[in-house]
């Protein structure tokens, strides 16, 4: 890593394509995720006119067969999970913020972190290309269970799904390589006085998020090589004809799957909780049982898998004691929950745009959180599982930190990362439509559900216990569009500030961490000097300081000032 | 509300509801306890000039024990719902009672196949009788259904009875229901199959107790009362 | 203090040597989750032991020795480039990656000899396991040889002695490679 500021100036290139900044890498993640955003958005809008309006033609698109609509459920979930969640909340925010909040030039691994991008984009160009084969794309579900996934005449689907198995293998990859380079930058690089406990939370988050991804995935990749070779060149690790095991896949996907919404969950509650902590001038309440709480989460996430399986022909008798961890497993949850909202007592609240999220944020996901407990119950998914029920319940708690969480980390970081301010009064009506929107596509969907209404079904006038859904359905698909069309507040807000945004200061927002020590944006290599840290990141109206924030670099005592 | 969800006309299809609505019962008060503590921190605690936060830590006991008793209770609460789900989860997936009639269904793309024993209660013989998605069952009566698959995972649902269980190829699973009032319900496929997923959709007529010989007398003209089966 | 290089380092360990524990910490779940599979799909069923006998126990005993000792000649390169002798380290690297060949090779004519008498991947549940178990191991091991061979260039043309801790990196993946097939070796060709 070169030291040498004196250097020319790159060119375009290397400054804006190929850099090892990781400011800019972290944008790069972000408009790629922003990307396949639009494209997860699109998939939704189709699925939703299906359901609401079978067999009729989609505005703007037109017919949906059967085999095209699995396809649409089936990419809708891969690509809001990977390639949306996953690079904006871990590659986006973490890489941006990282290196920032720990005083540091840069990552431990600048080229290293270059690479994860580029190999996240070609993960990226192989699941595009995977929709022009002949076949189409994967049609599987996000889950990909076989029989169905592994042999090419159950779906008709060929080179989409093993293309979609290489994809999410390149996807594994790159963020593999991204969570090396985020525990070793966090390990080796914090500047001084930075001990483990004055990092803020969201880096603790990103932290733990890396570790559980890292011995998480593993067996997916084991699981999507086996797959693969299932495909291609005969073997039957899952086909019982050939003396294997439908069920072996279900027990590698979803031992990452669990911890993988946990890998989503956790930057998320990061990002709301450092904002909401700015934005009530308080520090967050009960810090270090907090990251505790979610260690403890993290390693408890490993063991609940088989709540997925409950009625999957594993033995009956595993249900009960994966209930027992599973609900278990929302008490850590529920701890930081508490916290969170402990934190906004006796607080001095302002609600910008940043704020509105985080606090919807939390608010979405509280109801995400009770509905898991209907899952978690073995008898009562016995009823529930494979339902609208599950849909509903998993928007809840994915939506709250992928989108309300996102909006609040992008609203909140804006200024430090382009140097400009995003609009407020748009911003505020971006979160009321959204607010008001997902809500209303989403609560509904539970009483979808619990009608019975089975997942990925094209047409649910089939069955005759269904048609009443008819008048819901329609209501559902109608606030889904109301709210994808809600998002242009965001694009046009995000784009027009770009351009011609107010200028912004270093510290817009005046808060504690270190990343608002330099300028909007930091230049290359973040600090004209390594700051030193003289306490933690939530010394908001503080006793020991007249004004209401008090920041990590600023030495308060003579002696602290002196060096010593 | 409990109009909304299907008709439930098994035996312990009211003992998976009365779960449902222990946990909803539960949930809801602790939703409007968290959203509506959220709700109020957030408006009482706006910014007011000249008003500055409260520098509170959560690092002592008596502030956290705000958040464990909580918490505490919610412990409580998890551990009922799950020794009330333990029970009703053994009823329905653990042993089953004896039955009075098993048939075997078996899942493919896209319709279902079951199979009757007929008259000599054995299963692989001469008066076996299979009908694509048509099951037919006394009602009142213990039913066995032997599950399985002939190419990829589907799975068995009956919402009127709250029984599901996926059906796995190379697997034969056991399921069991007894329905309570005579009436034709659907048996949905619920785990996605393929292209005809969608309208993956069987029948099952519980007979009366008369209607029920009526059918049998005109499946097996021959046949003796049909022997209760241990599958 | 100088602040512009001062960091709070929480181990004294380099960041390269943390980020390949942490690389290799990630690799163990991919290997743990196959071989976990088969152990549990093995003990389900009957049968194996008849397939199993279809493998060329002596081969496989040769390539542990290779294995082994490669992970040996890999530890003395690492000595070597302590001491700075470079001209060592290129002759134990280059130790290395002939072992690591030789290991492919071997599997080479195993493979070969197996599909040619009808055992191929779609022999069998076990023999899938046995392709996919083996086959993922050798694509490590191949990785391993061309890291090894990228880094005995170096050794041989002078630029490694600037990155003199890369073999140590290189030698703890290579010791990885080595540990997994201690694992794959008995549970395939001795169970």
């Amino acid at each position: 890593m070169s030291n040498d500021t004196s250097r020319a100036p790159a060119g375009f290139w290397r400054s804006y394509v190929f850099s090892t900044d990781h400011k800019v890498i972290a944008k790069q993640y972000l408009s790629l995720g922003l990307f396949w955003a639009l494209m997860g958005g699109a998939t939704a809008y189709l699925i939703r006119w299906q359901i609401a309006h079978p067999d009729t033609e989609a505005p703007g698109w037109g017919f949906i067969a059967p085999d095209f609509y699995n396809m649409l459920v089936t990419m809708h979930g891969t690509i809001m999970v990977f390639f949306v969640a996953m690079p904006i909340l871990l590659a986006a925010f973490g890489n941006f913020l990282i290196p920032l909040m720990i005083g540091a030039k840069d990552m431990a691994f600048p080229r290293l972190n270059m690479l994860s991008f580029w190999v996240f984009f070609l993960a990226s160009v192989v699941l595009m290309a995977s929709f022009f084969v002949p076949g189409g794309a994967a049609a599987a579900g996000w889950t990909g269970y076989p029989p169905l996934s592994a042999k090419m005449e159950y779906t008709g689907v060929g080179w989409g799904m093993n293309l979609w198995l290489l994809a999410l293998a390149l996807e594994f990859a790159s963020f593999l390589l991204g969570g090396v380079n985020f525990l070793t930058t966090a390990m080796n690089m914090r500047a001084p006085g930075l001990t483990w406990f004055r990092l803020p939370v969201i880096v603790w988050m990103q932290l733990t998020a890396a570790v559980i991804f890292m011995l998480s995935v593993g067996p997916l990749i084991a699981g999507a090589v086996m797959l693969l070779m299932d495909r291609l060149i005969g073997t039957t690790f899952f086909l019982p004809e050939g003396g294997g095991e439908p069920l072996l896949w279900q027990h590698l996907f979803w031992f990452f799957g669990h911890p993988e919404v946990y890998v989503i969950l956790l930057p998320g509650l990061g990002i709301v909780l450092d904002v909401i902590s700015v934005f009530s001038r308080k520090p967050v309440f009960a810090y270090r049982p907090i990251i505790y709480s979610t260690i403890i989460a993290g390693f408890m996430s490993f063991i609940v898998w088989a709540h997925h399986q409950f009625i999957s022909g594993i033995d009956p008798r595993l249900a009960m004691p994966f209930s027992i961890t599973t609900i278990i497993i929302s008490v850590p949850f529920a701890f930081v929950i508490f916290s969170m909202i402990a934190t906004l007592w006796r607080a001095s609240i302002t609600f910008s745009a940043a704020m509105l999220f985080a606090v919807g944020s939390l608010g979405v996901f509280i109801f995400g959180g009770l509905t898991g407990i209907f899952n978690g119950s073995a008898p009562v998914d016995i009823y529930i599982h494979d339902t609208y029920f599950v849909v509903a319940h998993f928007h809840y708690t994915l939506f709250s930190v992928v989108f309300f969480g996102s909006f609040a980390g992008l609203y909140f970081w804006f200024p430090k990362m382009f140097g400009r301010m995003m609009n407020e009064a748009l911003g505020k009506i971006h979160f009321w439509l959204t607010f008001i929107f997902f809500n209303a596509v989403f609560i509904p969907m539970h009483l979808v559900g619990l009608r019975g209404m089975m997942r990925r079904i094209a047409n649910p006038m089939q069955y005759e216990f269904l048609k009443p859904l008819e008048p819901l359905n329609m209501f559902i698909t109608l606030s889904a569009i109301l709210l994808l069309l809600s998002q242009l507040f965001f694009v046009i807000n995000f784009f027009m500030s770009l351009v011609r945004g107010k200028a912004a200061e270093r510290n817009p927002w005046q808060a504690n961490t270190l990343e608002w020590t330099t300028t909007s944006p930091p230049p290359h290599e973040n600090f004209s000097t390594i700051p030193t840290v003289y306490r933690g990141p939530y010394e908001y109206s503080s006793p020991d300081a007249a004004a209401d924030w008090l920041p990590q670099d600023r030495p308060l005592t003579a002696s602290q000032a002196a060096g010593r | 509300m409990s109009n909304w969800f299907p008709e439930n006309v098994s035996t312990f299809g009211g003992d998976v509801d009365s779960i449902f609505w222990l946990i909803f019962y539960i949930t809801t008060v602790w939703f409007f306890i968290t959203e509506g503590l959220l709700v109020y921190f957030a408006f009482r605690y706006r910014r007011k000039p000249g008003e500055k936060a409260a520098y509170v830590l959560g690092d002592t006991m008596t502030q956290l024990a705000w958040v464990l008793v909580p918490l505490a209770i919610i412990v409580v609460l998890d551990v009922l719902i799950d020794i009330r789900g333990a029970e009703v989860w053994a009823k329905i997936k653990g042993q089953p009672p004896p039955a009075d009639v098993t048939v075997r269904a078996m899942g493919k793309q896209f319709n279902w196949e079951f199979t009757y024993p007929g008259p000599d209660g054995k299963f692989g013989t001469e008066d076996d009788l299979q009908t694509d998605n048509d099951l037919h069952i006394p009602a009142g009566k213990v039913i066995h259904v032997i599950l399985t698959s002939k190419d990829v995972i589907h799975s068995f649902f009956l919402p009127h009875a709250r029984l599901k269980q996926d059906v796995v190829p190379g697997r034969e699973i056991p399921a069991w229901f007894q329905i309570t009032k005579p009436g034709e319900y659907e048996i949905p496929c619920a785990e996605l199959c393929g292209f005809g997923h969608s309208g993956m959709n069987g029948k099952l007529y519980a007979h009366s107790a008369e209607d029920y010989e009526k059918w049998r007398k005109e499946r097996w003209p021959d046949g003796a009362q049909q022997t209760a089966t241990k599958g | 203090m100088n602040a512009d290089t001062a960091t709070m380092s929480d181990t004294a360990v380099p960041p390269g040597k943390t980020g390949t524990w942490w690389f290799l910490a990630s690799e163990i779940p991919v290997f743990g989750g196959l071989i976990a599979s088969y152990i549990v799909v093995r003990l389900g069923s009957a049968g194996w032991g008849e397939a199993s006998g279809h493998l060329n126990f002596s081969l496989a005993l040769i390539n542990t020795f290779l294995l082994l000792t490669s992970s040996m000649t890999v530890v003395m390169a690492h000595a070597a480039a302590q001491e700075n002798d470079f001209r060592r380290v290129a002759n134990f690297l280059g130790l290395t990656v002939l072992l690591g060949l030789g290991f492919l090779g071997v599997k080479a004519v195993e493979y070969t000899t197996e599909i040619t008498h009808g055992f191929t991947p779609a022999a069998g549940i076990f023999w899938s396991f046995y392709y996919g178990m083996t086959g993922l191991h050798a694509l490590h091991v191949l990785a391993g040889v061309i890291a090894n061979t990228v880094l005995w260039i170096g050794a041989l043309r002078g630029t490694l002695a600037r990155h003199g801790h890369r073999v140590e990196l290189a030698g703890l993946y290579w010791h990885l490679v080595d540990i997994i097939w201690i694992f794959i070796f008995p549970l395939l060709y001795l169970a």
